[in-house]
């Protein structure tokens, strides 16, 4: 292992001289990243959000909301893009199956949650008060639950990104290729990449995070 | 990286009809090989999750009741740990590597950071959970603050502590197969084997499973554990 003597702290004095250097690199990995996680992200909020809410709203699926959450934690990303190579084969439809299938676990468990704990008493007078079941859904139960709606797209985000890292291993193309990759672009560029990744995780938190916080703001002054 | 480095032997040809032919589920394959790779793997898996578990709950509990105890303690360090738990595995291996090189310190680093955010978070909801009608009655009955913590606040927040417990138990397992990016260890390293070589079906099924069964007993055990330790638990 004579490859862990070459790592030394000044590495990433290294990797910081690199993104300058490599602008243009790694925005398009960035870039590649990006797009494959809002896909994969976007067909889970689809596939996922209604369900969810649905579920939560009938009081029905307990069982499924956990089961499915259980299962979306124990099934590691490296396994599920490994089995996918298998079948899918590599490229951009098996990093998205992957991707999806462990970003819908948290969108509908807190979907599911959220509506599910909205307090039945308020739900019972907005029923009195001759709203449909679908207006209770949209009017009273998704507002006061979006908070747990949007920590659960907010962990879901995070999930993706990380993943779509891993799916290098798939010829994934973001910047897990270069994390990957290190012959080519040397332990400064894996450095760099996996920074910019951080970065990438990081700046989605904060995003739906300030969504969050407008969301519950807007709603302040109603309650 | 270490992916790259060792010797690339394809055992194509070399097995039975069921190995030659990519089979999904080649029984010889898997008796032959539990002794010298899936076994050891699932060792060491167990080895690293266990550690980062163990100590995770040791940092989060301290940290725990530092938060329950000082307000002013709790946001900085929830953000903290929030933060850690947002990098994405791979990333923050790789950022610990010129600080710790490729070895386990490096992946327990890692998974420990990946455990403190909802053990932490867990801790304290359920310390904060305690009704102050029933630390009154404490009080009341001439318990001293630590009595008060040991006997009624910690069985109190029990619960929600095994809870975290769960959670992140199945998570670290989850998240350990992507140690073998840094370290030919755990059940990852089969996966990656298999993914650089031959991509030898059976390899990638079996250790795969392996690791999603070994997270669902795991999350099992604990509720066992929760139902006799803490009978006032319900645990979902």
């Amino acid at each position: 292992m004579t490859l862990a003597d070459a790592f030394t702290p000044g590495t990433f004095l290294d990797a910081l001289r690199f993104i300058p250097h490599n602008t243009g690199l790694l925005l398009s990995k960035t870039g590649d990243q990006v797009e494959l996680s809002f896909a994969a992200l976007g067909i889970a909020l689809v596939l996922a959000l209604p369900l969810g809410l649905w579920l939560g709203h009938r009081h029905r699926g307990l069982t499924l909301a956990l089961g499915v959450s259980t299962l979306g934690r124990a099934l590691p990303s490296v396994v599920l893009i490994a089995f996918g190579i298998t079948v899918l084969g590599v490229g951009f439809w098996n990093n998205t199956v992957a991707l999806v299938v462990l970003a819908v676990p948290p969108i509908l468990t807190n979907a599911y949650f959220a509506v599910d704990g909205v307090d039945r008493d308020v739900v019972e007078a907005a029923r009195g008060m001759g709203l449909s079941e679908t207006q209770i859904l949209f009017r009273i139960e998704l507002p006061l639950g979006v908070a747990l709606v949007v920590a659960g797209i907010r962990i879901a985000a995070v999930f993706v990104i990380a993943t779509a890292t891993i799916a290098a291993i798939a010829g994934g193309g973001g910047l897990g290729d270069v994390i990957v990759n290190q012959p080519t672009y040397g332990l400064a560029g894996v450095l760099a990449a996996a920074l910019c990744v951080a970065a990438l995780a990081f700046l989605a938190a904060l995003a739906l995070g300030l969504v969050h916080k407008a969301v519950m703001r807007r709603q302040a002054p109603r309650t | 990286m270490i992916l790259a480095s060792g010797p690339v032997i394809p055992d194509f040809g070399s097995g039975s009809s069921c190995e030659v032919s990519n089979g999904w589920f080649c029984t010889e394959w898997i008796t032959g090989h539990w002794g010298d790779t899936l076994q050891p793997a699932l060792l060491q898996h167990v080895e690293l999750s266990a550690v980062a578990v163990a100590v995770g709950f040791v940092i989060a509990s301290a940290l725990a009741v530092a938060g329950f105890r000082k307000r002013w303690v709790d946001a900085p360090v929830g953000s903290f740990a929030d933060f850690l738990y947002t990098i994405p595995s791979l990333a923050l291996f790789e950022l610990l590597v010129p600080l710790t090189g490729l070895t386990e310190t490096t992946v327990e680093i890692a998974l420990v950071s990946y455990t403190l955010l909802i053990l932490y978070r867990n801790m304290v909801e359920g310390l904060r959970s305690v009704p102050d009608e029933v630390l009154e009655s404490a009080r009341g009955m001439g318990l001293t603050r630590l009595q008060t913590f040991v006997r009624v606040e910690l069985p109190l927040a029990a619960p929600a502590v095994l809870a975290g417990l769960r959670i992140t138990t199945v998570s670290t397992i989850s998240i350990a197969t992507v140690a073998a990016f840094v370290i030919p260890k755990g059940l990852g390293y089969p996966i990656f084997t298999a993914i650089q070589q031959n991509l030898f079906k059976t390899e990638i099924l079996v250790a795969g499973g392996l690791a999603v069964a070994l997270a669902l007993a795991a999350d099992a055990a604990l509720v066992l554990v929760a139902r006799l330790a803490v009978p006032w638990s319900r645990a979902r």
